[in-house]
């Protein structure tokens, strides 16, 4: 009998099988031809090809790239290399991976490293290049990176003086999202100093609203959303030269300059009547994921959120983003409406060879040529090159974040949980902060941070 | 049929009835109405999140993102846009190209580490050679090297021997890693054959080779199913190895499956369809060969 039940049941399960593997088998037949002839190609406009002839003829060769930028950011970028490829004859091989960041260490150390690398943090650059298999950027690279960016970001992509890296794309992290509707029905005005954003969040308090919505949660890395919260408010009322000396650790983790800038964020996200918009209390910002954080904007449940440019993907796609629309973004403002600082992050292009294409490519990559034809094609996307004209940009917030950092007011500053060392950076600053939150006073938390630093 | 006439008329008498089968007793326990009902209530729980996963999958991206699966029975929202968006060119991901990359990638990693498996735990338990008890302990030892400090001392070999980003580093790894269990394993099983077996083979002439395959191998097809199941579930599922040695154009479905959810996790909602598709052939090489694995799950751990 049960081997009667059985056998039975093992012909079932190989029609099953046996008509999904044909379904799956045909749709890959079926679908991986339909795409194949890009629309960039045409769409994008010839560019001039002289800047690459200096590198020699390179036609038929290729240059590997390997990065964390995956779908659906990645279209964009494979569209952006196509004049590029089109002028020399390069075949250009994209990459993407989300475990990048390790992946990359083990691939360095194993000489398997890709030519190019896109890096999201100087901090990993710096583990990088002391695995010895990182170039020097070219000369020409160098060139560029003078010509269209300020000396922060060359500073960023340097490591022990020696420039290695040019920057690609950047984010701005000093957004406050909001819904444009809500400001217009109710009368609420975009504040221009902090001191207005607070009187802000009491005027929607007293209209019955619970004004603030956030999410910490975000697996292992749960609680950066938080760090960056602090570096804000550590940008705003301390300025951006205790901001360096603090990342630093020219000054302690846990001085005077910290305390006030985590208490200042406590006096936003510790505050029962200010949170947690849409989801409960102050202890539902643990729980909540930093990708559902702002979604309670969308269903009137709450109407400020804090959250980098690239949290414009998390938004389904039938809310619309822009200045009209169901959500935007503001630029959280500085102490004084004349002080314009920036905290964002960004990527860096490191190589791993230093073969006449792979430095064509490079050049290409750090020049105004791409910077343009990239914002043509993509959408959450921004760059701090000086040559991007923000008109090319597609998307309203976009445009906003590169108004930002294009500023000539604007101080930039790059996250600094990513240029710590890792053991605070991307542990206990995490760790501690999440902590905090959930009950710890401030002191003891600086405190444990301060400790964990590596001496 | 006729195997099991003697347990149904064994117990008659008390004095009979001492003389039950352990199995029988095991059975007689097993199948009170309090273990059915224990049976059914593991069921069920163990069952709940797959379920929930399946009605997830169906639902729409603004419905998973704001509400748990459960509320589904009071607003029945079906949506088949997500697993549209798994096969379709449009999200950057097509699961599809990735399935056939994983059966590559899984079939000799079973097929390889199997056949070797096989013939070694033969040689160590039917045949005699200086240290071939100290091997056998260095063997069954490297089961505890975590395979993780490993990896990057493996890709260093690969690129060097210029295998770099062929399907023979996820072969040659998977096989690697799987090799010291399976010969224990099997060397167990082997080892339980009895020797008079082995001698009539003798006698009739057999060398090791037409032992092995002629009076061997078809009596340890289920410890091969049961370690086959293991190891195929093990690759199929491994996402560490396939990241670290495959690249774009030959990883497994694992990998397109961490990286469709976006740069940020954004597209998260998509991960209940894709994780349906990546199970369905698990689950049916798990339905085929099930009675081999609860069979074999027992070969070699317990000894008479």
């Amino acid at each position: 009998m049960f081997v009667q039940r059985g056998s039975s049941r093992s012909r079932v399960a190989i029609a099953g099988a046996l008509s999904m593997g044909l379904v799956f088998g045909l749709s890959a037949c079926g679908d991986s031809k339909d795409e194949e002839p890009g629309t960039g190609a045409t769409s994008l406009a010839a560019i001039d090809c002289t800047p690459y002839k200096a590198f020699g003829d390179l036609t038929g060769k290729e240059v590997s790239i390997y990065t964390g930028i995956v779908t659906p950011e990645d279209t964009p970028h494979k569209e952006s290399y196509k004049p590029f490829e089109q002028c020399t004859g390069v075949t250009v091989k994209y990459e993407g991976d989300k475990a990048f960041e390790t992946q990359i260490l083990v691939r360095a150390e194993a000489n398997n490293a890709p030519d190019v690398a896109f890096v999201p943090q100087p901090g990993l650059l710096q583990r990088l290049v002391q695995t010895g298999k990182v170039k020097e950027a070219p000369a020409e690279v160098a060139a560029n990176v003078d010509k269209f960016w300020g000396a922060d970001w060359k500073e960023y992509g340097s490591v022990g003086g020696k420039f290695y890296a040019a920057p690609l794309g950047a984010s701005v992290k000093s957004l406050v999202w909001f819904s444009p509707k809500e400001f217009k029905d109710s009368g609420y005005a975009e504040p221009k100093t902090l001191a207005d954003l607070k009187a802000l969040t009491d005027k929607m308090v007293a209209d019955g609203k619970k004004p603030w919505c956030a999410g910490i949660n975000s697996g292992e890395a749960t609680g950066w959303p938080l760090t960056d919260w602090m570096e804000d408010f550590m940008l705003r009322l301390s300025g951006p030269e205790t901001y360096d000396k603090w990342l630093k650790h020219e000054i302690p983790f846990n001085g005077p300059e910290a305390t006030k800038a985590l208490d200042a964020v406590g006096e936003y996200l510790k505050n029962d009547k200010y949170v947690n918009g849409g989801y409960g209390d102050v202890k539902s910002i643990a729980s909540t994921t930093f990708q559902d954080g702002g979604l309670p904007i969308l269903e009137g449940q709450c109407s400020l959120h804090r959250q980098a440019s690239f949290y414009a993907a998390n938004f389904p796609k039938t809310a619309k983003v822009g200045p009209d629309g169901d959500v935007f973004a503001f630029y959280l403002p500085g102490e004084t409406a004349d002080s314009a600082p920036v905290l964002g992050g960004g990527e860096f292009v490191a190589a791993f060879a230093d073969r006449p294409e792979v430095k064509a490519f490079q050049t290409y990559l750090s020049s105004d040529t791409w910077a343009n034809v990239k914002a043509k094609v993509s959408a959450g996307w921004v760059t701090a090159n000086k040559g991007l004209d923000p008109a090319n940009l597609q998307n309203p917030v976009d445009k906003l974040s590169a108004e930002i950092l294009l500023n000539p007011k604007a101080t930039f500053r790059f996250d600094a949980s990513d240029l710590m060392p890792a053991a605070v950076g991307q542990n206990t600053f995490w760790k501690q902060t999440t902590a905090w939150l959930t009950g710890q006073d401030t002191k003891t938390t600086l405190d444990k941070i301060e400790a964990s630093w590596p001496k | 049929m006729t195997t099991e006439a003697p347990l149904t008329t064994a117990p008659v008498g008390g004095a009979v009835k001492k003389v039950t089968t352990p199995a029988a007793a095991a059975k007689k326990k097993l199948s009170s109405p309090w273990a059915s009902l224990a049976a059914i209530v593991i069921a069920v729980l163990w069952t709940v999140p797959t379920f929930g996963l399946l009605v997830t999958s169906f639902r729409p991206e603004a419905d998973i993102k704001k509400t748990g699966w459960w509320t589904f029975f009071s607003n029945p929202l079906v949506t088949f846009e997500n697993y549209e968006a798994v096969f379709g060119a449009e999200e950057g991901v097509n699961l599809a190209d990735y399935f056939l990359n994983s059966l590559i990638i899984t079939i000799p990693s079973v097929i390889i580490p199997l056949f070797l498996a096989s013939l070694a735990a033969y040689a160590f338990a039917w045949m005699n050679f200086p240290g071939k008890n100290l091997l056998f302990i260095v063997i069954f030892a490297l089961q505890i090297v975590p395979l993780q400090v490993t990896l990057i001392p493996l890709l260093t070999f690969f690129v060097d021997a210029g295998l770099a980003g062929t399907f023979w580093t996820v072969w040659l790894a998977h096989s690697t890693f799987a090799l010291p269990l399976a010969i224990y394993l099997l060397h167990n099983f082997i080892k339980e054959v009895p020797s008079s077996l082995i001698e009539a083979a003798r006698i009739d002439g057999a060398g090791h080779v037409s032992i092995f395959f002629r009076v061997l191998l078809p009596l340890l097809t289920p410890a091969l199913a049961a370690f086959g199941i293991f190891q195929f579930l093990w690759v199929w599922n491994d996402l560490l190895v396939a990241l670290t040695f495959t690249g774009p154009q030959i990883s497994p479905i694992t990998v397109q499956l961490s990286n469709m959810t976006g740069t940020r996790g954004t597209a998260w909602y998509l991960l209940s369809a894709g994780a349906f598709v990546s199970m369905v052939v698990p689950v049916t090489v798990f339905l085929l060969l099930q009675r081999y694995f609860v069979r074999g799950l027992l070969a070699g751990s317990v000894k008479g």
